[in-house]
């Protein structure tokens, strides 16, 4: 144990650990927004009356849902930046995040539409007619009615994707973003073979420390501000 | 169940001259739930002031009409008109047209993550673009009417079925609607609880407020009603005033109905 220990202290002399985390969570954070908003704008478009749009979402979804998310993030690297030679910034470090972090976007943006939908789910019909029959058409009756009952309900399936999406951020790897945990977990192993536990404890103990909190906060809020009917 | 009296019972033929010009108008309007035909060449005219109740068993047809008259139902041919205007297919025509149409449902659908006030309120400020001070001292007024001002903080959940109907009565009268309809209004609700929802519907019916309300409650159509309508089998089988309808039904159909409602 106390072996352990000064494995510890010693890695995390040599490397920053913290800031590997950091990386991810910016990543995560950035990238949850987005999603939050597309997921949004595309649960929308499948529970509109427009058949052109209910179309066009579900599309989205069965591509971006079932593509692997590193063939998304090659993609993004290879097709999109090396031979489109699309940057999206002028310094090299903070161009790979933004990839990283559209290619997180576009990917759990379909599991949050998904999840947004389960949520319309537990939204009794009767609640979108009464929205209609005093004369709300259907943006205004999604905006004011459905979806604020829908996010109550989809807390829990949120809070899932949230915590695949973290856990996911590791994959930008793929996009040439260098300073995140995978990364630095690889150069630990490269060079550090004999403290190969010591160095599986840390990422594995990071992530659980910044995961569970997500998924007590999430079951605590669906609990909480779950619609009384 | 009150059945009312002569004194109580609003004359019929006294009602009817007093009635204005036609309202909502059904001419040989079809539907069908796939293989079923559930509204069948239905031609109904309702004018301005009338109370009219659609009566039937389930399955006959008579919610599918109410719906339809705001187009929570589409239909399949025919017309329907309120006010003169054809219902529109949809978009903002369809939406400011139900503003005008008043809706009561059978389960209240009271805005579950509002509160009783902002239930009342959303409509006059979101749809008719009220001042929310002028709108919430409105829905205050027509609250205290239908007597359950003193939950205007709570919400729906907190409330009695008989309360969120009520609650739901008075969301739809903020819009100020030329017409109400009732989709079975006490249907859900406990035996004790019917008559303070019925009440409120007796009321606003006495103050000249065009309705058309889908119900079993042969009091209030007693009451209030200037004319019944029967349906079964997705058709008007009998028209007739609440008096002639209950005491002397003409066909076997209504015959047989009221027999089957009225033998307990």
């Amino acid at each position: 144990m106390g072996d352990f220990l000064s494995q510890f202290g010693e890695l995390f002399a040599a490397y920053d650990v913290p800031g590997a985390f950091w990386v991810n969570i910016q990543l995560t954070f950035w990238a949850a927004i987005f999603s939050l908003i597309l997921g949004t704008v595309l649960a929308l478009m499948r529970i509109s009356p427009i058949a052109s749009l209910q179309w066009a979402g579900a599309t989205y979804v069965n591509i971006l849902r079932n593509t692997p998310l590193t063939v998304i993030m090659t993609f993004l690297f290879l097709a999109v930046w090396t031979q489109l030679q699309i940057s999206l910034s002028d310094d090299f470090a903070q161009n790979f995040f933004r990839f990283g972090v559209i290619g997180l976007t576009v990917y759990h943006a379909a599991f949050v539409c998904e999840s947004i939908r389960s949520g319309v789910n537990t939204v009794p019909l009767g609640q979108a007619e009464a929205a209609r029959a005093i004369g709300l058409s259907f943006l205004p009756a999604a905006r004011l009615i459905i979806l604020p009952q829908a996010f109550r309900g989809a807390i829990a399936p949120l809070g899932n994707t949230l915590i695949a999406l973290l856990k996911n951020s590791t994959v930008v790897v793929a996009v040439s973003v260098s300073t995140e945990t995978s990364t630095l977990m690889r150069e630990m192993i490269e060079s550090n073979a004999n403290f190969i536990y010591a160095i599986f404890m840390i990422f594995a103990i990071g992530f659980a420390v910044l995961v569970i909190p997500i998924g007590l906060l999430t079951t605590f809020l669906s609990n909480r501000l779950a619609v009384r009917r | 169940m009150d059945h009312g009296d002569a004194t109580t019972t609003t004359d019929p033929a006294e009602a009817s001259s007093s009635l204005g010009a036609p309202l909502v108008e059904l001419k040989n309007v079809n539907k069908h739930f796939g293989e079923l035909h559930v509204l069948q060449d239905i031609d109904l005219t309702v004018r301005r002031g009338e109370v009219l109740v659609v009566i039937g068993p389930s399955g006959s047809g008579k919610s599918t009409l109410c719906r339809a008259i705001n187009r929570l139902e589409t239909i399949d041919s025919g017309e329907i008109r309120i006010d003169g205007v054809p219902l529109p297919e949809e978009g903002k025509a369809l939406a400011k047209l139900r503003a005008d149409v008043g809706m009561v449902f059978q389960a209240f659908n009271l805005f579950a993550h509002k509160t009783i006030l902002e239930n009342v309120t959303l409509g006059p400020v979101k749809v008719r673009r009220q001042r929310s001070s002028a709108a919430k001292e409105r829905a205050l007024e027509l609250l205290d009417r239908v007597g359950v001002k003193n939950q205007a903080q709570k919400m729906p959940a907190q409330l009695s079925g008989g309360q969120q109907q009520r609650v739901a009565i008075a969301r739809a009268l903020a819009m100020k609607p030329k017409v109400m309809l009732f989709d079975e209004p006490t249907s859900a609700l406990d035996p004790e609880m019917i008559n303070e929802v019925l009440d409120v519907m007796v009321a606003l019916a006495k103050e000249g407020m065009t309705m058309i309300v889908v119900t079993h409650e042969m009091g209030f159509a007693r009451k209030a009603a200037n004319r019944v309508v029967f349906m079964a089998d997705g058709q008007i089988v009998e028209e007739a005033t609440p008096e002639e309808f209950f005491t002397a039904p003409k066909s076997d159909r209504a015959k047989d109905f009221l027999s089957k409602i009225l033998s307990h």
